[in-house]
């Protein structure tokens, strides 16, 4: 390096106050007598009182220590600046500090007074950057004090400093290990924290400190999982990688039932004949898989929480981080049902556009990969397709994987690849393609005369290496099948001459040896001219005449003998002793003398006797065992702290550790208040069905995980709201909690010492003050701030919602606190409701067709509608109670004469499918009309488009003759049309049934005001909408029987017009009203608008935006039926 | 984690080290430096190396390396994709990454890579937080503090570490409010001698320069989103979003980034730009070879093609070539043996021509493959694969913004074996 060019870019560069007079630049090294005196300049830069001179100083020191110079002698003059006020020289002297600190104890003790002052300090910056120095510090003496600031920082009431907090601990842990009792009870707490902040550090430190305790992510397990998507990059990678371990001791081997699997693999054309909602179909074909699965009785139920897990990663396969992305797919790798793990093969292609590097790594993992799972990456297989401008270890790594890929459908498209490559100029490469060739010809045997045909060809290549690596192959797979090539082996014999390659040549002295029977006369001839050279041959090929020598010696000792003889006579004067020893142990063996043992007797034996063909196999066989993507699979070797990958446990462990007991009301209210919020302002938009498990069958940890869930959406959402407003409304939160803690007696921290809690108690109320503090804050923000008055109305608006939303929470929980398990009451209370319903369903059974409803039905109706507005959120009051029932259309489904006596129908009773929100409910009846019973109805044999999916009905165990019954079975149609088909079967005879929906039952009402309609509408223009023109059939010209002709054709809701009246004036109800009508799709949620605008003398006109333009068109169609007729 | 890193130039001088916890003596590079001297191209030393108590992690950059050394278990890819992240912002902040700017810079890049790891753990990776807490150098400020002492580190903290939104800084403030949006699709495809496709496939990238006012949340729509068969995003882009409705929405960070990437799949068939006529022949007798290039438009969609050039390694007996270009005009490097021809403007009617003769070295044997030709090119105003964005949209501000996309279509890997 040249110093003093470089001396000249420093001066350029830190050109703050670059004056000539301090002469030559430290950094650039020099002469060593200046150095003294030059330092003494520094010294005095620093003891000024000038910022500016201090800066240039510390600037030049840290430019000392980016070179590698030593500057640890002016460590006094140095730590006397930590105090200073000039933030940027403050930075550099704590650059300096951690830098020398761990040489100079004593002084650096100097600056901890600082430090401590600053973990003090009112600005949470301040605190978080002192801990973040004072832990960096490596001297032993303050590890005390290290201890005390961590702990305080770890219920400190700002993240970030909870953050540093996290950072610090294995710091200290590598400092003094044993403090490792006392930093995993920090662990612990600041495990349970909520923000996502903290998760992705406190977890680094977890997997530092203690990794093997893994009983401490229980409790946390869910919330890691919910939080996962908000945490930074690389947190996330840590988190992954730990739950993969977490979830391989806690949960069942999915793949243990093989079988069950394959039924999901298959994959038919969706209805919309792409394939975009693929990760959706592959959650389907495993919910698929798992009906089929209770179907069949079998007794593999994958746990709720590794679904979880499975779920809320998989959509981490889009980062654009590699690391996340390989973090990803091992985990499905290591943890998904076989069917689910072809997801990550699109992600780890995708990565080998990217640098280099990164490429190594993934095709590392690729090649282990693609030997278990070839299927998986076979799509792909022309992206592994060599470039000659790709490094060499690259192109060797895809050779690698195309071998592995290879199988006798694809073989002959790899073998016209490796051709090409056999050209290259990298001969590295062309000797790695000839290796890959003989691969793919050991596994594949219908190619493997053409592969041998190919390597011949080669032998005669002009290129040496090329040609032995040929010869090596051609030996290994003779082995295989050796009579029929007799001629190869001579022609190989010839090439003796030429080769030069000892590794070639000593392979082609062995085959010579090994089949001299196929040869018989070129063989001793070959031994003569190698027995000539022999002094001067390599220490393999050496061996390989003697060997040689002795197998002909056993076979044709006529010809051979006296050349046996001198070739052993040479090797015994060899300078190797290895050699020696051959030679010696040799002519004991095969010269029968009278010393000679029995071993002789069998000598034929032993040199000829047969040996099997060897296998080729990959370099990466079972590197599996070592977790994919970590250091130790790339090295293939244990790295330093490498956790094992354990095993899958035979049975699962007790599944309710995860649980998480909360104080169920304040959880829920906390609930209701952020969806609220969230509704304002989503950001990583969590649909409502990702919040509630759906699989899970307690309902406790459900909400448990779902109110979680929310809650780590919220700290993500809401971007532009201070952190003040937010932390005030968590502490609320906190309050609330404590005294429900209180209540309820749950004594969590019962079991920590008293001084603690006090001191926690003490930092809470800290914390307190300093809310009470920030609270004027931000409304002086809020008035200082130069946004326009619109958005501060509009929070003020919000805040008044929220207000409002909280009295309404409060309303509901005087009711519920009196009556103390509360879910169960309400999921009765449901049931009713639907027994309710299904009474007047059979009321109102035989209706036919859609019939004129009465006026009030729809006025309740649209009350209904109205009432639901008001409502937080449209999961509390259920849409079902509006669906007009009394003009729901049957539909029959097996017909008396063919179902013998049997007779189904069914109707969509527009009712929320309570396990599953994307299903649509369809509701059956059964009537027997034999005289006979019939027993057992159940459901078999579901075929479906795939993506859809369905939930049966409970078997019927008995339908006595002449009795009717009804079930409820959920269907999800993936937003189409298409039929599910099944069989019916009752105890004798199964029928061939399907179930078409029309496109109005594919959607679920939503509440929207008029504003947001139009807003939404504006959004969905275009190809998104269908206009028509039509005429209105004459009874349907006044509004209700619009409104209800269309409410029946779809399930929709409608909006009630002039309902923002806060923003518009009341208007009188003009002459030609305009009807908008509101849903959203069950499975996508894609939003259906409907408009029915009508015009003078019955002309209107039908407006439908949806997304999905194939239900909008079908939409439009069946609307304009209902109008018109 | 990352225990220290080393930057190393071309020649192997260690310029800059840095230690986030106890100092490693620059000597555990040897093991490094023995690795670089086996394999012959930089480009093929292995990025994990093993030696007996660390492990090295490097890539290689801008002719440098970044040396990183590991001591425990750690994911390589993490590391891997640290250190490019750590060269992008070197990029950023220098709108280069060469060892003459970081020795320019030698106090921000300490700084800057104190603040990106704690203990070796990724602290702040996001640029928009970095420029908070270290401004980037300019002219003007570099003056402004040479007049008044000022510094390049902010006096403000930095509150964009705090924010739920990590990458956007707090108050931004532009007068004019303008989002630009450059659809960039690479097409990625090996011809083979008979000018057969063996694979293509095309891979898109929409870099953003959002500079707009205060919290704009955005919603990008395409025409058909159906084609994007693979995609990765910024972090700012809300999956759930996309999964649902197949449109971007989201909070952009400040100034330049790339919102997303895509793949369209496979199946999809990929219109090839341009043919390739060519004919390569080395004589054993005379030592000599002749070589005849044309290029012809095939699919360009109507539209021109623009910055065609063509890269040939040569094998190392070429010694010299004497050709004629019909257009644009050719180099030949004795040294490293790359012929290139820059043609510029592809004119339909008048397809560019290169031919001529080869001059080889006497007495070695000819070379046994021809070489294969690299091929850049760039298609203004299109998307190969048809993609649109339909609109833009912006909620959160009042203001109304400029907005604008550009699409343009380049070669990637696009090889022609001959």
């Amino acid at each position: 390096m040249s110093a003093s060019s470089a001396f000249n870019d420093e001066k350029g560069g830190s050109s703050s106050v670059g004056e000539p007079e301090y002469g030559h630049d430290p950094a650039s090294g020099g002469i060593f007598s200046s150095d003294y005196k030059r330092h003494d300049d520094l010294k005095e830069m620093l003891d000024s009182n000038k910022d500016s001179l201090k800066l240039e100083a510390m600037k030049r020191i840290v430019a000392m220590i980016a070179r590698g110079k030593n500057a640890s002698d002016l460590f006094p003059a140095v730590v006397k600046n930590v105090a200073c006020k000039n933030i940027e020289v403050k930075k550099l002297v704590y650059v300096y500090l951690v830098r020398y600190a761990e040489e100079q104890q004593d002084l650096a003790l100097l600056s901890i007074s600082t430090f401590q002052r600053g973990l003090k300090d009112p600005n949470q910056l301040i605190r978080a950057s002192a801990l973040r120095v004072l832990s960096s510090i490596r001297v032993t003496i303050i590890v005390p004090i290290m201890m005390l600031a961590i702990k305080e920082a770890a219920s400190d009431m700002s993240p970030y400093v909870r953050k540093t907090a996290a950072h610090a601990i294995p710091k200290l842990y590598s400092l003094d290990p044993e403090q490792k009792d006392q930093l995993i009870e920090v662990i612990e707490k600041l495990l349970a924290d909520k923000t996502t902040l903290v998760a992705g550090s406190v977890v680094m430190a977890f997997e530092e400190v203690c990794p093997e305790r893994i009983d401490l992510i229980h409790k946390n397990y869910r919330k890691l999982c919910n939080l996962l998507i908000d945490v930074e990059e690389w947190g996330q990678v840590v988190i992954i990688n730990m739950l993969t371990r977490y979830a391989r001791t806690q949960f069942l081997n999915p793949n243990i039932n093989e079988s069950l699997l394959e039924e999901g693999g298959s994959g038919d054309k969706t209805f919309y004949g792409s394939d975009e909602d693929e990760d959706e179909d592959e959650e389907e074909k495993e919910k698929k898989a798992e009906v089929a699965a209770m179907a069949k009785r079998k007794p593999y139920v994958m746990d709720p929480d590794h679904r979880l897990l499975l779920r809320n990663t998989k959509p981490l396969l889009q980062s654009r981080n590699a690391a996340v992305v390989m973090a990803v797919a091992q985990l499905y790798f290591h943890l998904a049902p076989k069917a689910e793990v072809g997801v990550i093969a699109k992600a780890l292609v995708r990565l080998l556009r990217s640098h280099s590097e990164v490429q190594y790594v993934v095709l590392q993992n690729v090649a282990t990969m693609s030997i278990k799972r070839r299927g998986m990456f076979e799509p792909y297989l022309k992206s592994f397709y060599i470039r000659s401008t790709d490094p060499t270890q690259i192109k060797v790594l895809k050779l690698e994987v195309l071998t592995n890929l290879a199988n006798e459908t694809n073989i002959s498209t790899i073998l016209r690849e490796f051709q090409t490559y056999i050209k290259s100029m990298d001969k590295d490469f062309v000797a790695a393609t000839i290796q890959a060739i003989g691969r793919c010809a050991t596994n594949i045997s219908e190619v493997r005369d053409t592969c041998l045909n190919g390597l011949v060809q080669l032998l005669s290549n002009r290129d040496e290496l090329v040609v032995a690596e040929s010869v090596v192959v051609i030996k290994k797979l003779l082995q295989m099948q050796p009579e029929k090539h007799s001629d190869i082996i001579k022609h190989m014999a010839k090439l003796t001459d030429n080769i030069q390659v000892p590794m070639a040549r000593a392979s082609i002295l062995w085959l010579i040896g090994e089949y001299c029977e196929h040869v018989p006369k070129i063989a001793p001839d070959v031994l003569r001219k190698m027995a000539k050279s022999f002094t001067n041959e390599e220490d393999i090929v050496k061996l390989q005449i003697i060997n040689l020598a002795a197998k002909l010696y056993l076979t044709n000792s006529k010809q051979t003998k006296l050349l046996t003889q001198y070739v052993l006579n040479l090797a015994k004067y060899d300078q190797n002793y290895d050699i020696r020893d051959r030679a010696r142990f040799i002519r004991q063996l095969i010269v029968p003398t009278e010393k000679s043992g029995a071993l002789s007797k069998y000598a034929k034996k032993l040199f000829l006797a047969l040996k099997p063909a060897p296998v080729l196999e990959s370099p990466f066989k079972d590197r599996d065992h070592f977790q994919l993507g970590s250091l130790s699979h790339l090295l293939n070797a244990k790295a330093g702290g490498y956790q094992e990958l354990p095993d899958w446990p035979e049975a699962a462990p007790d599944p309710s550790v995860r649980n998480v007991e909360v104080p169920e009301w304040t959880k829920c209210s906390s609930r209701e208040k952020r969806k609220e919020k969230k509704v304002e302002k989503p950001f990583y938009t969590d649909s409502e069905g990702e919040s509630g498990p759906t699989e899970s069958a307690d309902s406790e940890s459900d909400s448990a995980t779902g109110s979680e869930s929310s809650s780590g959406s919220e700290e993500s959402g809401s971007g532009s709201e201070s952190e003040e407003s937010k932390e005030a409304s968590e502490s609320e939160e906190e309050e609330e909690e404590e005294e429900e803690e209180e209540k309820k007696k749950k004594k969590k921290d019962l079991k920590k010492p008293v001084q603690e809690s006090e001191s926690e108690q003490s930092s809470e109320e800290e914390e307190r003050k300093h809310q009470r503090k920030s609270k004027p804050r931000k409304s002086e923000s809020e008035s200082e701030s130069d946004e326009d008055e619109e958005s501060e109305s509009e929070s003020s608006q919000s805040e008044s919602e929220d207000s409002e939303s909280e009295a309404e929470v409060k309303k509901k929980k005087k009711p519920a606190e009196s009556k103390p398990p509360p879910k169960p009451v309400k999921k009765e209370s449901k049931k009713e409701k639907k027994e309710m319903s299904l009474l007047d369903l059979d009321d109102f059974e035989p209706a036919p067709s859609p019939q004129v409803t009465p006026v009030n039905t729809f006025l309740s109706n649209s009350l209904v509608t109205d009432l639901e507005g008001l409502s937080l959120s449209d999961s509390v009051l259920s849409p079902a109670t509006i669906a007009p029932s009394s003009t729901l259309k049957s539909y029959e489904l097996l017909h008396r004469i063919t179902g013998e006596g049997l007779s189904v129908e069914y109707c969509f009773s527009r009712q929320p499918f309570s396990p599953d929100a994307n299903m649509v409910a369809v509701q059956m009846q059964f009537t027997n009309n034999a005289s006979s019973d019939t027993k057992n109805l159940h459901i078999e044999d579901v075929k479906l488009q795939s993506g859809m999916r369905v939930k049966e009905f409970p078997e019927i165990e008995l339908l006595p003759a002449g009795e009717t019954a009804t079930a409820v079975m959920g269907i999800d149609f993936c937003d189409s049309t298409q039929a599910a088909n099944f069989q019916l079967c009752t105890h004798t005879r199964k029928f061939f049934v399907s179930i078409q929906p029309p496109v109005g039952e594919l959607m679920r009402p939503v509440f929207l005001t008029e504003n947001e309609f139009k807003k939404e509408q504006g959004q969905l223009m275009g190809m998104n909408e269908i206009t028509e023109k039509l005429t209105l059939d004459v009874k349907c010209r006044n509004e209700h029987t619009i409104v209800q002709r269309v409410t029946t054709a779809a399930n929709l809701s409608r909006v009630p017009c002039g309902s923002d009246k806060e923003c518009s004036p009341p208007l009188p109800p003009p002459d030609h009203p305009v009807h908008r009508f509101a849903g959203r799709t069950v499975t996508s949620g894609s939003l259906v608008l409907v408009t029915v605008a009508t015009k003078e003398e019955g002309a209107a006109q039908l407006t439908v935006n949806c997304e999905k333009m194939v239900i909008g068109t079908m939409l439009v169609k069946d609307i304009l039926q209902a109008l018109t007729q | 984690m990352i225990h220290s890193l080393f930057l190393i130039n071309h020649l192997g001088d260690i310029f800059l080290e840095k230690h986030w916890k106890s100092v490693i003596s620059r000597s555990v590079c040897d093991y490094f430096f023995e690795a670089r001297e086996k394999a012959v191209d930089p480009e093929n030393v292995p990025p994990v190396l093993q030696t007996p108590h660390h492990y090295l992690i490097s890539i290689y950059r801008g002719k440098l390396f970044f040396l990183s050394v590991i001591q425990t278990e750690v994911p390589p890819l993490f590391v891997i994709e640290f250190l490019h992240r750590v060269a992008d912002t070197f990029q950023d902040y220098f709108g280069e990454c060469s060892e003459s700017v970081i020795s320019d810079n030698l106090v921000i890049v300490y700084e800057l890579l104190e603040e990106m790891l704690d203990n070796g753990f990724p602290l702040a990776t996001e640029s928009n937080v970095l420029k908070e807490m270290i401004r980037p150098p300019n002219i003007l400020r570099s003056v402004v503090n040479t007049l008044t002492g000022g510094s390049n580190v902010g006096e403000t903290l930095p509150q964009g570490q705090l924010s739920n939104i990590p990458w956007r800084r707090a108050g931004v403030k532009y007068a004019n409010n303008e989002a630009y949006f450059d659809v960039t699709e690479e097409i990625d495809a090996i011809v083979d001698k008979s000018g057969t496709t063996v694979s293509a496939e095309i891979q898109g990238v929409i870099e953003a320069c959002v500079k707009l006012s205060g919290m704009p949340d955005l919603t990008m729509s395409f025409m058909n989103p159906r084609l994007l068969d693979d995609v990765s995003f910024h972090p700012c882009v809300r999956f759930r979003r996309w999964e649902s409705e197949r449109v971007l929405s989201f909070i952009p960070p400040d100034g330049n980034f790339t919102l997303m990437t895509y793949h369209i799949s496979s199946q999809n068939l990929v219109a090839i730009p341009v043919y390739v006529k060519q004919s390569i022949n080395f004589f054993e007798a005379g030592s000599c070879g002749r070589l005849d290039i044309t290029i012809g438009p095939k699919q360009t969609m109507g539209k021109t093609v623009e910055d065609l050039k063509v890269t040939i390694h040569m094998p190392k007996a070429v010694l010299n070539a004497n050709l004629t270009a019909t257009q644009g005009n050719y180099t030949y490097d004795c040294t490293t043996k790359m012929l290139v021809w820059d043609i510029g403007k592809l004119n339909p009617q008048k397809l560019p021509n290169l031919r001529g003769s080869l001059s080889m070295q006497t007495g070695v044997p000819n070379p046994e493959e021809n070489p294969s030709l690299n091929i850049d090119l760039k298609i203004q105003q299109l998307a190969i694969s048809g993609l649109k964005v339909s609109r833009l949209d912006m909620y959160g501000e009042k203001y109304k913004p400029f907005k604008g996309v550009k699409y343009v279509t380049k070669a990637g890997k696009f090889q022609v074996r001959t």
